[in-house]
């Protein structure tokens, strides 16, 4: 795969790309395209492979065979490159609840090298974009789970990435915090121009943020395409939900390990 | 250069910040020193079971327990890293541009910050317990880069450790394992001397036994180190860089 700047035409770009964990084939042969500007969707049941796939791609992980471009870059040959790219936002809340919002971009802007001068200017269009101008000197454990992942959007897009990345960014939001949470992604696509590759199993997350989907299943690419067209291929009528059951697996999932179980709690439990 | 100072630094004043705001860990890593000092070292001083020449045992093992205070407070660094790791801000950390020595060395000079605490409060008791300790500027000076370099070193170690057993629980049982042996098998409360020769051995090859050389020949007043300050620093400062290098390789693992 080429890896050198200028990759014409996709944010994401993956060619066979498969990670192992012993005997546990995670990402088995993954090849996906995700063009520039897009909200692209990575859904799938606990344990299908999306955080393995998404830490690949955030080269969190080596993959164990292929490859992917992210912005243009090889994640093997050119971390470094990728990650000046890309913004992350993990499935876990990751800012410091013993610092407050505005230190926490502090630390974001200072790790992402923004020059001096530019700092406080960004992180205040940051603060006031995700709508926490007047809780910038609070503590951030003083939050809500809501206001704590706009504090992490804004803290992944402080240096304007090319793509961001965000591992089923919602789980355990009320609706309103989660229709927040998509208005913001929506204007960060319309205002930045950025690409978001966003995994979750919330179907009507999908259907309502994304411009295109793809469903894993036992770390394979079982479908492509947008949520009407996904839609439309299985019937007339049919949902997002039976999309999914149809393409996921169905059933009653057995996935997801212990670890996932627990993590998805303690997510839950600090978002309140 | 510039830019690994500048990521390093901005890791460590995060931890200065939360330090700062929240001294309960630092007020409560403060009572085991006291003990050592108050208890164990007057009982032991008062029995003269240990032999330490023209020097009184209280001034004798005071260096040690600053530098069992170091050990303690970095060695349990891990902890701090496996819930960062749980929380996700390990994941953001290494998603962001910043090099993973920064990160890694960032971390080291923070756990500096509560080494540092641990002297204050050490020269404190010390005062109090008219253990007389020397005050020119350059051996107190040569102290706080022994603590510094000593609390790198050690929660480096840390770190490594915390790497491998990557649960809170596992690291629990090995940071036990790990300090007491480190502790007994130094020079920190008693001279080499007085040790049979295979432990005298192990102490040798123990970092810890170069600190506490460090530090008591810079804190006793008639003091001296045994092997040489350029030996102590030079053992403490290879043996750190060499953690660092295996830390900067294991880190990422973290998050696997």
């Amino acid at each position: 795969m080429d890896t050198s700047a200028g990759s014409k035409g996709f944010a994401v770009k993956t060619a066979g790309l498969t990670r192992s964990f012993g005997s546990l084939t995670a990402v088995n042969h993954v090849d996906l395209a995700i063009p520039y500007g897009e909200i692209y969707g990575l859904l799938g049941a606990n344990g299908a492979g999306k955080t393995t796939l998404i830490k690949m791609l955030t080269t969190l992980l080596a993959p164990t065979s292929g490859d992917a471009e992210v912005g243009g870059f090889g994640v093997t040959l050119s971390p470094a490159q990728v990650r000046g790219r890309i913004g992350y936002v993990p499935q876990l809340l990751s800012a410091d609840g013993a610092l407050t919002g505005y230190e926490n971009l502090v630390l974001s802007a200072k790790l992402y090298g923004l020059p001096h001068a530019q700092r406080n200017a960004r992180i205040g269009e940051a603060l006031t974009f995700m709508g926490l101008a007047d809780s910038a000197k609070k503590l951030v454990k003083t939050y809500s789970g809501g206001m704590i992942r706009r504090l992490e959007l804004a803290q992944a897009m402080l240096h304007r990435p090319t793509i961001l990345f965000l591992d089923e960014p919602t789980i355990g939001l009320d609706p309103m915090a989660r229709h927040s949470v998509w208005d913001r992604l929506r204007d960060l696509r319309h205002d930045y121009g950025m690409t978001v590759l966003v995994t979750t199993h919330d179907m009507e997350e999908a259907e309502a943020l994304c411009d295109e989907l793809a469903i894993l299943h036992a770390g394979r690419v079982a479908v492509v395409g947008t949520p009407a067209g996904l839609r439309a291929g299985l019937g007339a009528g049919a949902t997002m939900d039976e999309v999914f059951a149809h393409y996921a697996g169905g059933g009653i999932s057995e996935s997801g390990n212990f670890r996932d179980a627990v993590q998805t709690r303690r997510t839950a439990r600090r978002l309140g | 250069m510039d830019r690994f100072l500048r990521e390093s630094a901005a890791i460590a004043q995060v931890e200065l910040i939360k330090l700062l705001r929240d001294p309960t860990e630092m007020v409560s890593r403060a009572v085991q020193p006291v003990l050592w000092l108050v208890v164990f070292g007057q009982v032991l001083a008062h029995v003269h079971g240990i032999y330490t020449g023209d020097v009184g045992y209280l001034a004798f093992i005071t260096p040690g327990i600053l530098a069992q205070s170091v050990l303690f407070s970095a060695i349990f660094y891990g902890i701090a890293v496996i819930w960062e790791r749980d929380l996700g801000v390990v994941h953001k950390l290494l998603v962001s541009p910043a090099r993973r020595i920064s990160l890694v060395f960032g971390k080291a000079v923070s756990a500096g910050f509560r080494g540092l605490v641990q002297a204050a409060v050490i020269y404190l008791v010390a005062f109090f317990m008219h253990i007389t300790l020397r005050q020119e500027p350059q051996a107190i000076f040569g102290v706080l880069a022994g603590v510094l370099l000593g609390s790198a070193l050690f929660s480096t170690f840390s770190l490594i450790i915390a790497c491998i057993v990557k649960t809170r629980e596992r690291f629990m049982g090995i940071g036990q394992l790990l300090t007491m042996p480190m502790f007994f098998a130094s020079n920190a409360i008693y001279p080499l001397d007085i040790m049979p020769g295979w432990l005298r051995v192990v102490a040798q090859l123990n970092p810890l036994t170069y600190l506490v050389d460090a530090l008591r020949g810079l804190m006793i007043v008639g003091g001296k180190s045994v092997h040489g300050y350029g030996v102590d620093f030079a053992v403490l400062l290879t043996t750190f860089v060499l953690l660092l290098l295996i830390a900067v390789r294991l880190y990422p693992t973290l998050v696997e």
